[in-house]
């Protein structure tokens, strides 16, 4: 227990400062703003993995480490999409994940955000359609914001999660 | 006959080393497979093809790992008998059985195992779970979506109160047809694909792959390229280990280890990025070669992340071993008994946690792995904790690989130029990953292109031994269990 508490007291805080929001991510303005104001920072996300390699899996957990600390932002990963706002969503969809997305899609409540995750989440990818995948996350559910990558890095996440509940002037929402 | 005779009617095949082939009559597949079981060999993988210029003719390949080397067999079938089911092997090989199962699904050639149920195509009717019943048994269905941030996969539990009874799986969610994907890549770079069949083993699956082509095509890889490609993979090793160490720790309730191992993790995949230019290295092996070369100032910094990587973990291993409430959770928990692990054909590093001495970087080494051998790391005890261990055990030993590779990094250029390899050419590739061997067959087709590419996991081995190391337990210890093992769906889904 002492050696546990020592260690805690001698690495201290390392957690960065977050990325700014990225505009250009945006990819549909469906929530009005209020709303996304309503949704500020207190966000509650859920992942859903659509079919993708699980390396996007690897940068989305990184998000929670300490240096990336989303915790800290007030933002956090929950276990059921009936708890969530925001559906993270990595892919592409597999044929056999269609019908499951699209009901994890209609058991979040409404108002919902969707951010996709990874090149094959935004376009298909390396893997694009063909009679076992339906392709980008935009295919099956309505998409708000996309982060390219191969795994995009944690901080493209990041600013991504924020893209989506940042208001049309840049600033986060919220606050 | 014992399974070294057929070594002596076997051809090489190029790409991974010691590694040849014959081909069989319907007899011999099966007498074959049977003379490799009664030797304790292993079946790493099993596929089918059909035809190129008649796809109403078939064959099904099945690849071992014996003491000789790696053996395949291929049984070719005309048109006239391809229809006729292929001799199953799965009351040799229990996982043998799924492959079988994926294999008519893709290439509709049947064997004749009598389970028959669909794998990877979901549409067709409701699937056929094998009940449990008795009085008080009840199911609990989990997935394809959970509660964490990992892969789609379906459990189907049949549990007494908190006990399992009996766990059935239930995969392809991720099936996204990599296979066929495969033949529309031009051969040259079907490397990218190879790392995202499981990108948390970019690294085994694409030197895999490039192993088989280089052998194909007659490339001689550059020196300094081999030792970069064992760099990668270790620290691909190192990360993996450095990520589930945390997650089984948490899931153990002690959250703590989640947010020391990842902030290790993320300090070590920073310095990667800083050294090779990526985090996961899901570019780094090209054909030839790498795509990146190490520069001394970076390959310093490396060593030094490394070495306080391995401080790091030494530190926390003392707090893991010192705290009673983890030992009472990974202790006696999901054991897989050696005796199991042998008749399931386990494979990787949980096999290893169950008295497995199989490691391809020691028993079938490559290059360099010749010339660094690693200290091959068995316990016999087969639960939660003997998982934690090795990979413990193996997270040093690869900090110290990675030390010796970036001391001894030999000069010269990272790449070479790489030929197509001809219509027809045939090759495998062979690769100890962090999770187990992974396997690629490659055949060429014409004109640079793909004919056919079989990418092989060890999930596929490894998804049955948790079938059987959950039983008895009780089901909140089952996440426990399930990251202790940490299986790819992606890698076997295909």
């Amino acid at each position: 227990m002492l050696k546990t508490l020592r260690k805690i007291a001698s690495v201290g805080l390392v957690s960065e400062p977050a990325p700014p929001a990225d505009p250009l991510l945006r990819i549909r303005s469906a929530l009005d703003e209020r709303i996304r104001a309503v949704l500020g920072r207190a966000l509650c996300i859920r992942h859903v993995d659509a079919g993708s390699c699980n390396g996007c899996e690897l940068e989305i957990q990184a998000v929670n480490n300490p240096l990336y600390n989303l915790e800290g932002l007030g933002i956090r990963f929950v276990a059921s999409p009936r708890h969530a706002d925001l559906l993270l969503v990595t892919g592409p969809v597999s044929v056999n994940m269609e019908a499951v997305l699209r009901r994890v899609y209609d058991a979040t409540p409404d108002p919902k955000l969707v951010v996709a995750i990874g090149d094959c989440g935004c376009t298909g990818g390396i893997f694009g359609e063909s009679g076992a995948s339906r392709g980008r996350i935009a295919n099956i559910i309505p998409v708000d914001v996309t982060v390219p990558g191969c795994p995009p890095s944690p901080i493209r996440i990041l600013a991504g999660i924020l893209t989506a509940i940042t208001n049309a002037r840049g600033a986060a929402t919220g606050e | 006959m014992p399974a070294s005779k057929w070594w002596a009617r076997t051809h090489e095949v190029p790409g991974a080393p010691r590694a040849r082939g014959f081909a069989v009559t319907r007899e011999e597949w099966t007498q074959a497979a049977e003379d490799v079981a009664a030797a304790g060999g292993r079946l790493i993988s099993l596929w089918t093809a059909r035809g190129a210029d008649d796809p109403s003719s078939a064959a099904v390949y099945a690849a071992y790992w014996i003491e000789a080397g790696l053996l395949l067999t291929e049984l070719a079938m005309a048109p006239e008998e391809a229809d006729a089911p292929y001799p199953g092997l799965e009351t040799l090989f229990p996982s043998a059985s799924r492959m079988q199962r994926a294999a008519f699904e893709l290439y509709r050639v049947r064997s004749t195992d009598p389970d028959q149920r669909p794998w990877l195509h979901h549409a067709r009717a409701d699937y056929d779970f094998v009940r449990v019943e008795g009085e008080g048994v009840h199911e609990i269905a989990v997935g394809p979506v959970h509660a964490g941030t990992i892969e789609p996969g379906h459990f189907r539990f049949s549990v007494v109160g908190e006990k399992v009874l009996r766990l059935e799986e239930r995969f392809g969610y991720a099936h996204k047809g990599i296979e066929k994907r495969f033949t529309e890549l031009p051969i040259l770079e079907g490397n990218r694909l190879a790392a995202r069949v499981s990108g948390d083993s970019a690294v085994a699956f694409s030197w895999a792959y490039c192993q088989a082509l280089e052998g194909m095509a007659g490339c001689l890889v550059p020196y300094r390229a081999l030792w970069l490609r064992a760099l990668c993979l270790e620290l691909e090793r190192i990360a993996n280990h450095l990520g589930d160490l945390g997650a089984l720790g948490n899931d153990a309730g002690f959250a703590f280890a989640l947010a020391q191992f990842s902030r290790i993790k993320e300090e070590l995949l920073r310095e990667t990025e800083n050294a090779l230019g990526q985090r996961y290295l899901l570019a780094a092996i090209v054909p030839g070669g790498t795509r990146v070369d190490v520069s001394p100032q970076a390959a310093d910094a490396l060593a030094g992340r490394v070495a306080w990587v391995m401080g790091e973990v030494s530190e926390l291993r003392g707090i893991f071993d010192d705290h009673s409430g983890l030992r009472d959770r990974f202790t006696g928990a999901g054991i897989l008994s050696p005796t199991l692990a042998t008749r399931l054909g386990a494979l990787g590093l949980a096999a290893r946690a169950s008295g497995q001495s199989l490691d391809a970087r020691v028993d079938l080494p490559c290059k360099p792995y010749d010339e660094l051998p690693p200290v091959k790391v068995v316990r016999t005890e087969g639960d939660v904790a003997a998982r934690v261990a090795v990979r413990f055990d193996e997270l040093v030993e690869s900090c110290r690989l990675v030390r010796s590779i970036l001391a001894a990094l030999p000069a010269g250029p990272h790449v070479a130029a790489t030929r197509t390899p001809e219509s027809g050419a045939f090759g495998v590739g062979f690769i100890e990953g962090w999770r187990g061997p992974v396997f690629v067959a490659l055949e060429a087709g014409p004109g640079g292109s793909i004919r056919r590419c079989h990418p092989h996991d060890p999930s596929w081995q490894n998804w049955p031994a948790i079938e059987h190391a959950i039983l008895g337990n009780i089901v909140p210890d089952f996440p426990l269990i399930n990251k202790s093992f940490n299986l790819s769906y992606s890698g076997a889904d295909l």
